[in-house]
């Protein structure tokens, strides 16, 4: 059961006190888009064996909707930051860097 | 025949009696015997039968490994199955009773089995079952269904209670050895808060049982002052009767507590489950001793050697007056020393090892013990009892050198390292080549969040095999786990172990290492699931290569013991069958739990009226006196009705049904979902939300309005009433309260974070009735206080006032057709207001209604239901709800899906009415039928019905449908196959039953 730390509220939480929300960074595709554009909103999704940011919520604590990088592999949790954003964090995307070089997820890396 | 020593056993309380009984037998054992060591004090070897072949078995281990010896245990609300005799202490009264057997345990007919044996190999209920089929479901499935399992399920509720605990500790370190009590001692030292946890009811491991000295002193009394010390430090919790069940992500453990297994009379709860967060973990899980593979090693009064040894020193008991030992390694000739300090014969001791062992073999030597060095047994003679063994030569076929008369055999093919809770986590596993197990890769461990390890192995379970190793380990353990938890480690002197030298093993995976195919068929490599070594070398033959089909093909590993003592062995001969190397074939996955938790604890006190919260509204306790028949909806409970003396539930529906239409009916309605939406950008959230146009809503008035998910599917319904220019107060489904508040959370905090909206959920806030029927009116006029008539209040309109006194806010909506008033009250005024309108209404012929009720009346009405008419893939168009659908609007949720081809597909199938021609009602979910049949053979079909009901209006049945092209088919015929093989017919017509003009709700 993993333990994510919510960033507004502080609290290191249990799984059980969070709801997941699958993958985080989704652009929104809406009236206008071509079918191929919102078939890929809609329900392709990256599957990494390695670093993923994932959307999560503090369901049963102050119920804020906060983003989570962490390694599929090892559960290693490289940080959490507020949904409010488009693109994770320099700051988090450094850590990653660091502890694992050459990474890449989507555009980022 | 197994019996008891005169001498003292180390757990054993030899004043103390305990009278229990196996099989309804009368036996005694003594306060400190587990069942198995009781019942083989008592001459009991044979314990129960085989799952595949009804094999007799005996007690083959001492503790959580063995496989054979399952009992039922206790009866009725105590009663529980498959219950391990070598765990389960003894206590007076206690009842056990063998399983998988008929008729008896010393004659099975099921037996027979083992006869068929040739013509029962792996994969042979796959290859033998499929045809023809209907022998299925008419031969095979009956007769194997009578022939498989093992205890028999409890049919009495569980008398006993279960609880959880949370635990936050440093460090956890699980098992009560020597490796564990040193690692805990150097732990506890440094401050550190430790919890130590043993499975069984005694510390000290098998180091007291296996001999040495520890610092000087006897193992049982370094044991003894260990305790001591650990006891007196505040900082450390000791656990016994305490499993660690399983390991999961950052450092997330469970244990398992067995509190009153061996004192039943006891209060409290039975087991109790300990959800642990550690920062670190010392696996201190000790190691198993592997069984050999040679022919009859099933057979009763064949164990484990340490088992011996246990059972002759813990318990005074021995297993047989003469037991011969066969090994591959030295350990085995310490249960040889410990068989000759009670006074019992070892007519021989046949080591596999052409040069046979060390200094413990020359021990034994000198006590005047035959050794036989590069022999192996061919075969053991006896059926339900050991009566001697056959021994060859381990380098041979298996031609018999002599036979040895004996009642019990002792086996030892070397030690696994207990490393499933290493591996839970993704620990992975190094082959020792020399010692032949597979131990703990340290470089390899479970991490943690921070992804820095967070289990560390010790003593046996990390592949040591020497007593002077084990306690270094443990000490080393203890220190690494301190430094990683970030606390400063207090140096300790590591214990000093001293213990005999061993030769090195030699793996010996068949005995004799070429024995033919007779004597493959008898050697068990799993014994509780009947897997033999012939089993998995035909997997291998038959394509099954890898190590998990093979255990899927063969079920080796399958049974309630997972494998503890099979899976190694298995693992060997499928390497060698496949001509690979071990480590190479891998192991299969370890999962939790590591030896099987009762249901019980797994629920807690998560049971009967405490398994889940229960949601009241204000006015049910007024139901509850007044006869409701209650209904679960989400965690709510709603009338379903009120019968009253005689009535059925249908006949109270329809009293109810009738009664609302012709005079006064009220709801309590509270458990509505009442969201409030707020702030300057609310109207324009709204409209993203709902498929309708909100921000255009007058305040003062109400919209009905659908939600869709971005799939377009629609998710939620309900009435929206502006409150003010930036207020709005949305109703949603009774069950869709919680998630439509978490969906606007979501899109608000994730997508349109600028937006200055907020949103409350004020479900619990208000109690809500519906008073409705003709009369609706006329019981407010009475209760007086506000303007209720149409001028002032029209429909779908809502006005803040005052009703009999009470602040409330009334609602002009209706979900019934007739005229109706919704009236909103703050909570605590909930069961005045509805006890104002039961004594007002009398003379208007009040009567309250219930949720069936409700439906009958919005199906008459041809209203939807979400969740009857939407499952998830209906789409607001096909429900015929294209006016609630703006076309003015650039965007909303699901809109874009809305174009997609399927979405506007003209063959998805539409809402209908559905009036059956015989006036009856058709069956809930049933399909109409369309010509031909699909490549499955199966009637093509051509709709589904989505409500039905019998209606007191139309006195018929009535029903609410998908059918392809519905609505271009009014009048048309279609066929509803029924269960019984009848059909029903049904006439397809507009789906709104009643008042079509809507005349009778706007008045």
């Amino acid at each position: 059961m993993l333990i994510l730390t919510c960033p507004y509220c502080g609290v290191a939480a249990d799984e059980t006190e969070l709801t997941p929300g699958g993958e985080a960074h989704l652009t929104r595709e809406t009236v206008g888009a071509d079918d191929a554009a919102f078939e890929g909103y809609l329900f392709k999704r990256e599957n990494p064996k390695g670093v993923h940011f994932e959307r999560w919520r503090h369901a049963y604590g102050c119920g804020k909707w906060f983003h989570a990088a962490r390694c599929t592999v090892t559960l290693e949790v490289f940080g959490t930051y507020p949904a409010q954003t488009t693109e994770p964090p320099k700051d988090i995307r450094d850590k990653i860097t660091a502890k694992r070089p050459g990474w890449s997820w989507r555009d980022f890396g | 025949m197994s019996t008891r020593l005169a001498r003292d056993g180390r757990f054993l309380n030899k004043s103390k009696a305990i009278k229990f009984t196996f099989n309804g037998k009368q036996l005694r054992g003594f306060e400190g015997d587990t069942l198995a060591s009781a019942l083989l004090a008592n001459g009991q070897t044979l314990v129960g039968r085989s799952f595949k072949y009804h094999r007799p078995r005996g007690v083959v281990a001492s503790g959580a490994e063995e496989p054979n010896a399952l009992v039922n245990l206790g009866a009725e609300g105590r009663f529980e199955p498959n219950a391990r005799a070598t765990t389960t202490e003894v206590f007076e009264g206690l009842k056990a009773a063998s399983q998988n057997h008929w008729p008896s345990l010393d004659f099975d007919v099921g037996a027979i089995n083992a006869r068929l044996a040739r013509f029962l190999p792996a994969g042979f209920y796959y290859k033998m079952f499929i045809h023809p089929r209907p022998f299925w479901k008419y031969i095979y499935e009956p007769f194997i269904r009578q022939s498989a399992g093992l205890g028999k399920a409890p049919k009495a509720r569980d008398a006993d209670t279960y609880d959880h605990f949370y635990a936050h500790v440093d460090i956890l370190i699980i098992g009560g050895g020597v490796a564990g009590l040193a690692a805990a001692l150097t732990a506890g030292k440094s401050g550190a808060r430790v919890l130590v946890i043993e499975q069984t009811a005694h510390w000290g491991g098998r180091a007291p049982v296996d001999g040495g000295t520890i610092d000087g002193l006897d193992p049982d009394e370094w044991v003894k002052k260990t305790l001591q010390a650990l006891e007196k430090m505040k900082n450390i919790i000791l656990g016994a009767r305490m499993m660690g069940t399983g390991i999961y992500d950052h450092g997330y453990v469970l244990g398992y507590e067995r509190l009153t297994d061996h004192t039943p009379d006891q209060d409290g709860p039975r087991h109790r489950l300990w959800r642990i967060r550690a920062k670190q973990i010392v696996t201190a899980t000790g190691a198993i001793e592997r069984p050999l593979s040679f022919a009859g090693n099933d057979v009763p009064g064949v164990m484990l050697a340490s088992a011996i040894r246990d059972y002759v020193v813990n318990y005074a008991v021995s297993p047989g007056d003469r037991t011969v030992i066969v090994t591959n390694n030295d350990d085995a000739y310490r249960t040889a020393l410990a068989l000759k300090d009670a006074g019992l014969e070892v007519p021989a001791v046949v080591d596999a090892r052409p040069e046979g062992g060390g200094a413990l073999m020359q021990q034994v030597k000198d006590r005047g013990v035959r050794v036989l060095t590069g022999k192996g047994i061919a075969g053991v003679s006896g059926g339900k009892q050991v009566q001697g063994v056959k021994i060859c030569a381990q380098a041979g076929e298996g031609a018999v050198l002599e036979e040895i008369p004996c009642d019990a055999v002792a086996m030892s093919g070397g030690w696994s390292p207990v490393v499933h809770l290493w591996s839970h986590c993704g620990g992975k596993l190094l082959w020792d080549q020399e010692k032949a197990h597979f131990h703990p890769d340290i470089g390899r461990a479970p991490t943690g969040a921070d992804g820095e390890p967070f289990v560390i192995p010790a003593g046996a379970a990390n592949g040591s095999m020497s007593l002077a190793n084990v306690l270094a380990g443990g000490v080393a353990a203890g220190q690494m786990a301190v430094e990683r938890a970030g606390l400063k480690p207090k140096r300790i002197a590591t214990p000093e172990g001293d213990s005999v030298t061993e030769a090195p093993m030699q793996p010996v995976w068949m005995m004799p290492q070429g024995a033919g195919v007779k004597l493959r068929n008898k050697m068990w490599l799993d014994y509780q699931n009947d897997v033999k070594v012939s089993d998995v070398q035909l997997a291998a033959q038959e394509g099954f290569e890898s190590v998990e089909h093979t255990k899927r093909y063969t079920t080796l590993g399958m049974a309630t013991d997972q494998g503890k003592l099979s899976n190694i062995n298995g693992l060997a001969v499928l390497s060698n069958a496949l001509n690979a190397d071990i480590p190479q074939v891998g192991t299969t996955t370890f999962r939790p739990p590591y030896t099987p938790i009762s249901m019980g604890a797994i629920a807690g006190e998560a049971r009967a009226e405490l398994f889940q919260p229960i949601r009241k509204t204000p006015i049910h306790e007024w139901h509850d006196d007044n006869g409701a028949y209650w209904e679960p909806v989400g965690h709510w409970r709603r009338p379903y009705c009120y019968p009253r003396d005689g009535e059925s539930h249908a006949d109270a529906v329809n009293r109810e049904v009738t009664n609302t239409r012709e005079n006064l009916g009220l709801l309590d309605a509270s458990t509505l979902g009442k969201i409030v939406v707020k702030g300057p950008d609310a109207g324009e959230f709204l409209d993203m939300l709902y498929t309708n146009m909100i921000s255009t809503l007058k305040p003062g008035r109400c919209r009905y309005g659908l939600m869709c998910s971005e799939n377009g599917f629609l998710i939620d319904d309900g009435v929206v009433a502006r409150i003010d220019d930036d207020t709005f107060l949305c109703h949603t489904t009774t069950g869709g309260a919680d998630r439509i508040h978490a969906h606007m959370e979501e899109w608000l905090q994730t997508e349109w974070w600028d937006w200055k909206v907020w949103t409350v959920n004020l479900t619990e806030q208000y109690a809500q009735i519906a008073v409705v029927g003709p009369n609706a009116r006329k019981v407010l006029e009475k209760l007086g206080g506000m303007d209720v008539s149409k001028d002032t209040l029209p429909f779908m309109a809502w006005a803040d006032g005052q009703i009999g006194g009470i602040d409330v806010r009334v609602y002009r909506i209706s979900f019934s057709g007739e005229l109706s008033y919704e009236i909103a009250v703050r909570a605590g005024q909930g069961r005045a207001l509805w006890d104002a309108l039961v004594e007002a209404g009398q003379e208007f012929g009040v009567m309250p209604y219930g949720t069936e009720a409700l439906h009958v009346m919005r199906a008459e009405k041809g209203f939807i239901m979400i969740g009857d008419e939407t499952d998830g893939t209906v789409i607001p168009q096909d429900l015929g709800l294209h006016w609630a659908i703006s076309k003015k609007k650039d965007d909303y949720l699901g809109k874009r899906a809305h174009e997609r081809s399927h979405m506007v597909d003209p063959d998805r199938w539409q809402l209908v009415g559905l009036e059956t021609i015989d006036g009856s009602v058709i069956p809930d979910g049933a399909y109409a039928v369309a010509g031909g049949t699909n490549e499955n053979g199966q009637r093509n079909v051509q709709g589904r019905v989505t409500s039905t009901y019998y209606s007191p209006t139309l006195k018929r049945g009535i029903a609410m449908g998908l059918v392809h092209n519905g609505p271009d088919r009014m009048g048309e015929r279609l066929e509803f196959p029924k269960i019984d093989g009848t059909s029903v017919f049904a006439k397809i017509v507009d789906p709104v039953f009643y008042d079509k003009e809507g005349a009778k709700q706007d008045v």
